[in-house]
């Protein structure tokens, strides 16, 4: 019989949830499941063992200061001058530098330097020419948490801008003069156009109802010169209880293709992702078609502006498409306008109300858009899913906090490293071998199908299953082409240089057969790299009926002697492996079998069939 | 019959014909005997007029009238609730064709309707403008839009100016696509210059699989004691039997099996031995009858000891049922070595429905996303497909994994009974996922083995006639191969464009492969003397490598799919292609080409070229220098 060995590494902070299950004869289950969509079931022989693990996890799981966090230990061995180079890698004044601002219409304000006016705001913050320091102030008393319009993205070709704000102070009646000159003068800074729109992105029952408790949305009344659009999407809690109920379907155990739909359906996930694609559709569409500016909020602005805001620049704007522009993009319009990431990711203890999946949603909006667009992205699959197992991890920096002046306070770049400079150090793992600077699909805005366009938004099965080993395509295309692209870039490399070669031997009167000989290699190498990729497999559980015979199917096999072996965290990896969605976890021989560094041998339950309870993350 | 007498109107100039997501053409509109022909109007310089339409009647599966008694040329704008497809065409002018709803009659005449008396009903009425038509003043300026639904599921409208002529075109139409005689369809017609008659029909494909088979084993014979079709008329004249049981054991086999189709190899799985039997259901009948030849001839097939499955795509309600009609299933006590497995599979008109109800559920642009995967699960497709994969995965583990033999078959065994064998063959034998494997597998499993393609795709999903035999098992085989060709997109050598051109092929074609319900009925009607091959087309060098899959690497492993629901996609490529544009994704498609190819030729081309140049001329300037 054979004996697989399993090493499974999980960070503490991305255990969403651990559950002690009734004991059997085997032992006493215990259910972990993490916040990237990893389910792990731990059968642990004495119930003893098993409560002092759950005991542990559980208070590892939810430090309570941000000491405790990952990041303050982590070290990466980079010497305090790459620290901060990586710290630099992206760099917003620059980013709004390449937007063409400061200009004649933006300038940078200063009114928010030491967080005076809004403390969940950065310090530089961009606002129409025309709006003085008494304008901001003045409508930053009107704005919930003291969140004024500032600028989120400017399109130079028009000047048409999109700004975000929270929602008006304005109950029934209530109005606020520097509000409306501040309006006016985003408007202004646009002269090409007379009216500008502006989005709520809640539902108008939420808007209205918001109006009782003083709050509300601008009446177009009184705001001169204002269209006034609700998009709907719902709220964090709306969307907390719907990735619930999709990941109840996905947890399911053999599920039919009616519940699986129907299930999905129910979830109203994709009915959500796709509120937040129209409205961030809409929004590119008046900037880049009508030449009109947006001012867009949602009740405090951090949630669905933020995603609103990001997606619609990301239609936008090709510079965003690419790695370094996506990573602008999320520290522009997340991380600098205080979309507060400890409360939604739950990395310290807090209100579990407070979590929600607001940015795997604007990530899984990228993905959508990937899928209709597949030579539109500089990244791949592999660079959206690192990102959201970072923002969950702790292991960097980045994430840390609900604003930029926590962040400060903690002295975060002193102290942890950055991922963006792991991420881009690592590029080529993520580059898209579609992608190519000269080609056309990645010009300009990007139009999205709209009706009938319903089937466009699929189930993300490489997110949401991404640790499910049954589930196929597990060959990866995206791999293939770029050792493809790899190796055509090498040859033509060696060619040239064989061609100079050359040219030195005829003046010696030699003839070039070593490059004939290297050019005929090279279908073989080609046929090697992609049988590496034809992987075995291993059929599924077809029926139940041939159990009745004897014979055993080596899957069986495989699962009823496989050891699970929890290895603590192994706080020197500086990568979490992440490659169980690869095409690498397939093949029983593929399972590399690591000797535990630490923590003991826990013979696993036979976990039946069940791969979704008992996952095993290859390293 | 004459072609001549259906036809009313050859010929109606003006004609406006517009195509969801391409802009609106006007030209002259030409009915011949096979096709509908549309060419623009020349330029006023005198350039040819280009042709813009190139329809086989054939496939023409719905035909919708739409009158309008209006000064109007032009009906009032359609609501154009589909206005954002058009956006990768910038050149479009017209609104794109709405998506009509099929539902309501009371304005569509459709072609079981009879066309005259009821159209002052549909059409409105509105004075005609004085300057009318001089040939009749009561219909001047009138007008009507036909709406042409295809079997390929594209769907066509056409404005035609004149009442008569619409009537007219319509009816020839009407009359042109439901001629049912084999030997009137176009296949007969049709004569490719590229091409000669008798290339491309695979000569004797199941001989051919007798003759790799007998390298491997002598326990198998070809037999002819179907060579006049007398023993069994759905199946080709030899069929792979075993060696020890004689003609005479099959003959009365064959009586107790419905159709005829007593039980004969599909598959040898070399790696074990092991092979996949099909047969009609055995004619057990009410009174339990038995057939010691049927029982002797299973038997042969297995050593003593030895156990094989017999996987039954009915289920066992239904299997026990069948007996009341004379059919059945083979009881234990009779074949004590065989073990039955049900695995229900949905045929005939359940599955015709389905396919109805998720062509109407695509079309229907005022689903929101909130509705429309309830709706997808209510049209029960994506389930087919998951069952017939599941029940493929079956057989193909039995023979695999259990080192068993199987029997496949449902009642009169060529419908579920071939998707199975068929995709049982595609996941465990990597020779039938070439190109040419396919088509050889395609001839064996599903042509030869006598699926009654006439009858199953006489209608696609648009019809409005009574259904009757119309089922798209060919259609859920193709869409199970596309489902495999994406969960391992390195392992089939051909590409979708493939799976789309034998869909369109099946339902109307130029060819004559997939004409007539079995091989009887071919010789009969001389399909192999007197039409063109599909397959000779699909192999000139040009057509076959739209339909290769670049990323291809042979992969000699068994490919078990997972049929979990996350696994299972609708088949966008079939499904929209009518619908939305795929322009963004043809052209990954292109760059994935480009990316492959350039691997392979470019540095190999450029190497040898410059090679070839700087070896036979030393003084060409190299690389470097230049």
């Amino acid at each position: 019989m054979l004996v697989h060995l399993f090493t499974i590494q999980v960070l503490h902070s991305q255990i969403s949830s651990i559950e002690k299950q009734a004991t059997t004869a085997t032992g006493c289950p215990l259910l972990i499941r993490c916040k990237n969509f990893q389910v792990i079931q731990l059968v642990i022989p004495q119930e003893r063992d098993c409560h002092d693990v759950y005991i542990s996890l559980i208070r590892l799981a939810r430090p309570v200061k941000y000491e405790e966090l990952y990041c303050f230990s982590f070290n990466p061995k980079l010497d305090k001058e790459e620290r901060e180079k990586g710290w630099k890698l992206v760099n917003l004044s620059e980013e709004y530098n390449r937007m063409g601002i400061p200009n004649s219409y933006w300038q940078i304000s200063d009114v928010n330097r030491e967080y005076g006016v809004c403390d969940s705001y950065p310090t530089e913050v961009y606002v129409p020419k025309s709006a003085t320091a008494h304008i901001i102030v003045g409508s930053s008393k009107f704005r919930s948490r003291r969140r004024f319009p500032a600028l989120s993205y400017y399109c130079k070709d028009n000047n048409a801008s999109i700004c975000r704000s929270s929602q008006p102070l304005s109950g029934f009646s209530a109005r606020c003069l520097e509000d409306e000159q501040m309006l006016q003068a985003i408007r202004k800074a646009n002269p090409g156009s007379d009216f500008i729109y502006v989005v709520d992105t809640r539902p108008k029952l939420n808007a209205m109802a918001n109006r009782a408790a003083g709050k509300g949305y601008e009446n177009e009344d009184n705001y001169s010169n204002i269209k006034f659009q609700f998009i709907g999407i719902e709220n964090i809690h709306v969307m907390r209880n719907s990735l619930q109920k999709m990941l109840e379907v996905c947890e399911m155990k053999s599920p039919s293709m009616s519940d699986f739909l129907w299930g999905l359906e129910n979830s109203g996930w994709l009915k959500h992702i796709k509120a937040i694609m129209d409205a961030g559709i809409f929004i590119a569409k008046a900037v880049a078609e009508e030449g009109v500016s947006v001012l867009v909020h949602c009740s405090d602005g951090w949630d669905r502006t933020a995603q609103v805001c990001s997606v619609a620049s990301l239609l936008l704007d090709p510079h965003y498409r690419t790695m370094k522009g996506f990573m602008v993009l999320i520290e522009k319009d997340w991380v600098s306008f205080g979309h507060k990431f400890n409360h939604r990711y739950g990395n310290l203890d807090g209100d579990p109300k407070e979590i929600s999946p607001v940015i795997d949603q604007f990530i899984e909006c990228v993905w959508q858009l990937m899928e209709q667009f597949p030579c539109a992205f500089e990244f791949n699959e592999r660079f959206l899913i690192h990102i959201q197992h970072h923002i969950y991890s702790c292991q960097f920096g980045n994430f840390l906090c609900n604003s930029q002046k926590e962040r400060r306070e903690l002295k975060i770049q002193e102290r942890t490293y950055s991922l963006w400079a792991h991420l881009w150090k690592n590029r080529a793992d993520y580059l898209n071998p579609l992608y190519r600077p000269d080609h056309r699909q990645i010009w300009g805005t990007l139009h999205p199908q709209m009706a009938p366009c319903n089937f466009l938004y699929k189930f993300w099965s490489g997110m949401y299953n991404r640790f499910e080993k049954g589930l196929h395509p597990r060959q990866s295309v995206t791999d293939y082409l770029m050792a493809v692209k790899e190796e055509t870039q090498q040859l033509e490399e060696e060619l040239a240089v064989l061609g100079e070669r050359l040219a030195n031997l005829q003046k010696l009167q030699l003839n070039g057969n070593k490059v004939k000989s290297k050019q005929q290699d090279r279908s073989k190498e080609l046929a090697l790299s992609a049988s590496s990729n034809s992987l075995a497999n291993t059929p599924q559980e077809y029926s139940n009926d041939l159990k009745s015979f004897p014979s055993r199917s080596p899957s069986q096999g495989d699962e009823e002697d496989s050891a699970l072996i929890l290895t603590q965290d192994n706080l020197k990896s500086s990568d979490p492996d992440l490659s169980a969605n690869s095409d690498q976890e397939s093949g029983v021989e593929d399972l590399s079998c690591r000797s535990p560094s630490a923590g003991g041998c826990l013979p696993s339950e036979d976990s039946g069939k069940d791969s979704d309870e008992a996952v095993c993350l290859a390293v | 019959m004459e072609f001549s007498e259906l036809i009313k109107t050859a010929t109606v100039e003006s004609v406006l014909l517009s195509c969801a997501g391409q802009p609106a053409v006007k030209g002259t509109l030409c009915i011949t005997s096979h096709h509908l022909l549309l060419s623009s109007c020349p330029g006023g310089d005198g350039q040819p007029s280009a042709v813009e339409l190139w329809l086989l009647i054939r496939n023409v599966d719905a035909v919708e009238k739409r009158l309008v008694l209006s000064h109007r040329p032009v009906p009032p704008s359609v609501p154009s609730s589909m206005g954002v497809i058009p956006r990768c065409h910038p050149g479009t002018a017209e609104p794109p064709l709405p998506p009509l709803p099929r539902g309501p009659r009371q304005w569509a005449l459709t072609s079981s309707s009879p066309p005259c008396p009821r159209v002052q009903n549909v059409g409105w009425y509105q004075p005609p403008r004085s300057s009318g038509s001089p040939r009749d003043n009561r219909l001047a300026g009138s007008s009507g839009t036909i709406t042409l639904r295809c079997k390929d599921l594209k769907v066509l409208q056409l404005e035609i100016p004149g009442m008569e002529e619409c009537l007219n075109i319509a009816s020839s139409i009407e009359a042109l696509s439901s001629v049912d005689s084999v030997m009137m369809m176009y296949p007969f017609f049709h004569r490719p210059q590229s091409l000669r008659l008798e290339e491309g029909w695979p000569l004797l494909p199941v001989e051919q699989y007798f003759q790799q088979l007998a390298l491997q084993t002598t326990q198998w014979r070809l037999s002819d004691v179907n060579r006049d079709f007398a023993v069994c008329p759905t199946y080709p004249p030899a069929v792979i039997v075993p060696a020890a049981v004689s003609e005479e054991t099959l003959r009365r086999a064959a009586r107790f099996r419905q159709g005829g189709r007593f039980p004969v190899l599909s598959y040898y799985h070399s790696r074990n031995g092991t092979v996949m039997l099909r047969s009609g259901q055995p004619l057990t009948g009410p009174n339990r009858k038995r057939c010691a030849e049927d029982e002797m001839l299973l038997g042969s097939v297995l050593d003593d000891g030895e156990r094989g499955f017999i996987i039954d795509t009915r289920s066992a309600q239904a299997a026990k049922q069948a007996r009341m009609t004379g059919g059945g299933t083979e009881p234990k006590s009779s074949y004590p070595q065989w073990k039955r497995l049900h695995r229900p599979l949905e045929r005939g008109r359940p599955l015709q429905e389905s396919f109805i109800k998720l062509v109407e559920a695509c079309n229907d642009a005022s689903l929101g996303m909130d509705r429309w995967l309830g709706r997808l699960e209510s049209c029960r497709w994506l389930s087919h497909v998951k069952a017939a994969l599941s029940t493929a995965c079956l057989a193909a583990q039995c023979l695999d994994r259990e080192e068993s033999s199987v029997l496949v078959h449902g009642a009169e065994g060529t419908d579920t009974t071939l998707l199975v064998t068929a995709l049982a063959q595609l996941i465990l034998e990597p020779g039938c996922r070439t190109l040419k494997g396919f088509q050889g597998l395609l001839e064996r499993e599903w042509i030869q083995a006598g699926h009654p393609f006439h009858l199953r795709c006489a209608h696609s999903a648009y019809s409005h006639a009574r259904l009757k035999q119309e089922a798209p098992l060919f259609l859920l085989f193709l869409d199970c191969v596309w489902q495999l060709s994406r969960q391992f997109p390195f392992s089939l050598e051909f590409s979708e464009g493939l799976l789309l051109t034998l869909f369109d092929n099946a339902y109307a074609s130029d060819y004559g492969t997939f004409l007539c319900n079995n091989e009887k009925e071919r010789c009969l009607c001389k399909v192999k003397e007197s039409t063109h091959s599909l397959w000779a087309w699909l192999d000139q060098p040009e057509e076959r490598k739209k339909y290769l899959n670049p990323l291809y690497s042979p992969n000699p492993l068994v490919i078990w799919p997972s049929v979990e629901p996350q696994s299972i996609q609708l088949w966008q490529g079939l499904f929209f292609r009518w619908i939305r544009s795929s322009q963004y994704l043809d052209e990954a498609w292109a760059e994935i080409w480009r990316l492959v190819e350039g691997s392979n030729t470019a540095v190999k081309e450029s190497t040898e070229s410059r090679l070839s140049r700087s070896l036979s001329d030393p003084t060409a300037p190299t690389e470097n220098e230049r």
